[in-house]
């Protein structure tokens, strides 16, 4: 009965589509821009620990140490290796005189340990010429917007000159800020002096121990805070959970995403109901019990719901694909659970709105279709 | 749960009141009253009749004289404030909710004034319904619904939709559906009240010819005057009371 009424059957599909594509997408959105809080962390994969001052937030929010604390941390029964880390913020000055806001990360000069794993443009060894830095791929569009190509091109920072030699394939910060890699050594020039300046010591892991047990001793011996990469990880992701208003402008573009479908779900579904009471009735007079009355509109819904559902995925599929050139979206994907999300979503909406339109089909008396 | 599973429970042929033995209808005593409002409207006031098999009884009356009230209440889909009602033998408001939609799917064939006839679904599988309802497999019940389709001559139709159809040709598949799981009781609401005079006797002698058996019983309900000459049996409904029951119609209507 449904599927024959074209117009309300592309109503319930609209209804559908678009509510789950409004979930999917949103969330989709949502989820991966708040894993930008823990880039910091993906972007260094060869670290299993994190250890900084115990004030330290993540990558982003945090507090340097005395420099002895990297040989503490190297004293501690169950690390394998550790190496100096500085993440600092700084303002660099184009060729052009723009002025932009950074973020400088230098990595350990002997290992390069702290770098993103792959690099666009260049090798990694690059790293060991004079004033070298190099710039993340995101960063290359705010910082040369006119679509030059930033090889070779000169820098300043804190009054030293930089020059980018390679670009790094990295997962962008939260903020899509520029980020600089360079040397630790070198890294201490760009960022202007303070008495203590390490804010990261990157811990490797002896083959058999645990990251949480390590770190855990690494905390009691050092008195430092200590994290395993997937603690330090989901620490960015609450940070901005909890310092942002992204959850709750997500969580109401989703909510709105539930009413629309809601809204129109349920107004085709009464107006199906309505205008086809007269056939409930004559099904009911002829001997068809409620239960298979309810059955048949489940199994129509069910399948309206399908197809529905499918569109708006296949929707969120596609919004992905064709944005994935564009720097905003680097990485984008969507995880298991954002479907799985929006399919329970569907359900409810057509459990809900379903049930309040079955109810005047089940009160419906026989003898209606006789008035 | 079929209706030789409930017949030896509920059967009770003797005659009660009056009532013929053989009666397909025996209803004594009916009652039936609407809420309007704070008011209540007695719309039928102790009606008792009998219906016989074999004939085709046409139940007439001005509107709101409770024709469609009666029919209703006597094919079991609303239930009389008071008195009884015996469908061949069962006491069907002695049942339970499911026994009687079950006592109304192997027993009752409907036609409606408006057909009702299911949109979406084919004139085969719209005749195929009650069968369908009643549990048989989806082709089976299709391929006896085509053969009814055949012989109420709209076989080459079985695979249209109903607005493919002209307003005859849907009163024939609303007629097939009625008939398809072979009930003992037919009835009919204004069958010929959407029709032309033809076209009308054309449909009720089609009605006469499948749906009156010896076993079987009609019943119509109708204030086309043109037709009522192919009555068995008519009775006069006013105000909620029988006021003839005969052959012919009474003079001066």
């Amino acid at each position: 009965m449904l599927t024959g009424d074209a117009q309300k059957f592309y109503g319930l599909l609209f209804g559908i589509a678009f509510s789950t594509l409004l979930i999917t997408q949103q969330l989709t959105i949502f989820v991966n821009l708040i894993e930008r809080g823990a880039s910091g962390v993906y972007n260094a994969p060869e670290a299993e620990i994190w250890v900084m001052d115990p004030v330290s937030r993540t990558t982003e929010v945090n507090y340097a140490m005395p420099s002895t604390a990297l040989d503490e941390v190297r004293s501690v029964k169950g690390v394998e290796w550790a190496v100096p880390h500085l993440r600092a913020p700084a303002s660099v000055r184009s060729s052009t005189g723009d002025l932009e806001g950074v973020q400088i990360v230098g990595v350990d000069d002997a290992t390069l340990i702290g770098l993103p794993e792959r690099l666009l443009e260049a090798n990694k060894s690059i790293l060991s010429q004079p004033d070298t830095v190099l710039i993340d791929d995101v960063g290359i569009t705010n910082l040369f917007e006119s679509g030059e190509d930033p090889i070779g091109q000169r820098l300043e920072l804190n009054d030293q000159r930089a020059i980018i030699r390679g670009v790094a394939d990295a997962i962008p910060s939260f903020t899509s800020q520029v980020t600089l890699y360079t040397k630790y050594s070198q890294a201490l020039n760009y960022v202007p002096g303070t008495r203590n300046r390490l804010t990261f010591v990157l811990v490797g892991i002896k083959d058999g121990e645990s990251a949480e047990a390590v770190a855990q001793a690494i905390e009691d011996q050092t008195g430092l805070k200590a994290e395993t990469r997937a603690e330090f990880a989901q620490a960015g992701v609450n940070f901005i959970i909890e310092n942002t208003g992204i959850p709750l402008n997500f969580g109401i573009t989703v909510a709105l995403g539930f009413i629309v479908g809601v809204a129109i779900v349920g107004l085709t579904f009464s107006l199906f109901i309505r205008d086809n009471i007269k056939q409930f009735g004559a099904l009911k007079a002829i001997g068809v019990t409620n239960r298979k009355i309810a059955g048949m509109v489940v199994s129509q819904a069910a399948m309206v719901g399908s197809i529905g559902y499918a569109l708006g995925v296949i929707g969120t599929v596609l919004f992905i694909l064709g944005f994935s050139e564009n720097p905003t979206f680097k990485g984008f994907y969507i995880p298991w659970q954002v479907p799985f999300v929006s399919m329970v979503a569907v359900i409810v909406i057509l459990s809900l709105t379903g049930w309040l339109s079955l109810r005047s089909v089940m009160r419906t008396e026989p003898a209606a279709v006789f008035r | 749960m079929t209706m030789s599973d409930l017949q030896p429970q509920h059967m009770d042929t003797t005659a009660i009141g009056g009532c013929a033995p053989d009666a397909a209808i025996c209803a004594r005593g009916i009652v039936r009253d609407f809420q309007a409002g704070q008011s209540t409207i007695r719309v039928l006031h102790g009606i008792d009749t009998d219906i016989k098999p074999g004939e085709m009884t046409f139940v007439v009356g001005e509107s709101g004289s409770g024709k469609t009230t009666l029919i209703s209440i006597m094919c079991g889909i609303l239930w009389p404030t008071e008195g009884e009602v015996k469908v061949f033998g069962t006491d069907i408001y002695k049942l339970s909710d499911t026994q009687l939609v079950n006592f109304r799917l192997e027993n009752i064939g409907f036609i409606f004034q408006q057909y009702n006839l299911i949109p979406s679904i084919d004139a085969a599988a719209n005749a195929a319904v009650p069968l369908i309802a009643k549990g048989m497999a989806v082709e089976e019940a299709r391929e006896k619904a085509k053969q009814l389709l055949e012989k109420l001559n709209i076989g080459d139709q079985a695979e249209k939709l109903p607005n493919q159809l002209s307003g005859g040709q849907q009163q024939r598949v609303a007629i097939a559906r009625a008939l398809v799981h072979e009930p003992r009781l037919v009835v009919c609401d204004e069958p010929t009240a959407a029709l032309d005079a033809s076209s009308g006797r054309r449909v009720m002698d089609l009605l006469r010819e499948v749906a009156v058996a010896h076993d079987r019983a009609c019943i119509i309900v109708t204030h086309d005057n043109r037709i009522f000459d192919l009555a068995d049996r008519i009775l006069v409904l006013e105000d909620g009371l029988v006021t003839h029951d005969g052959s012919d119609m009474p003079d001066g209507h």
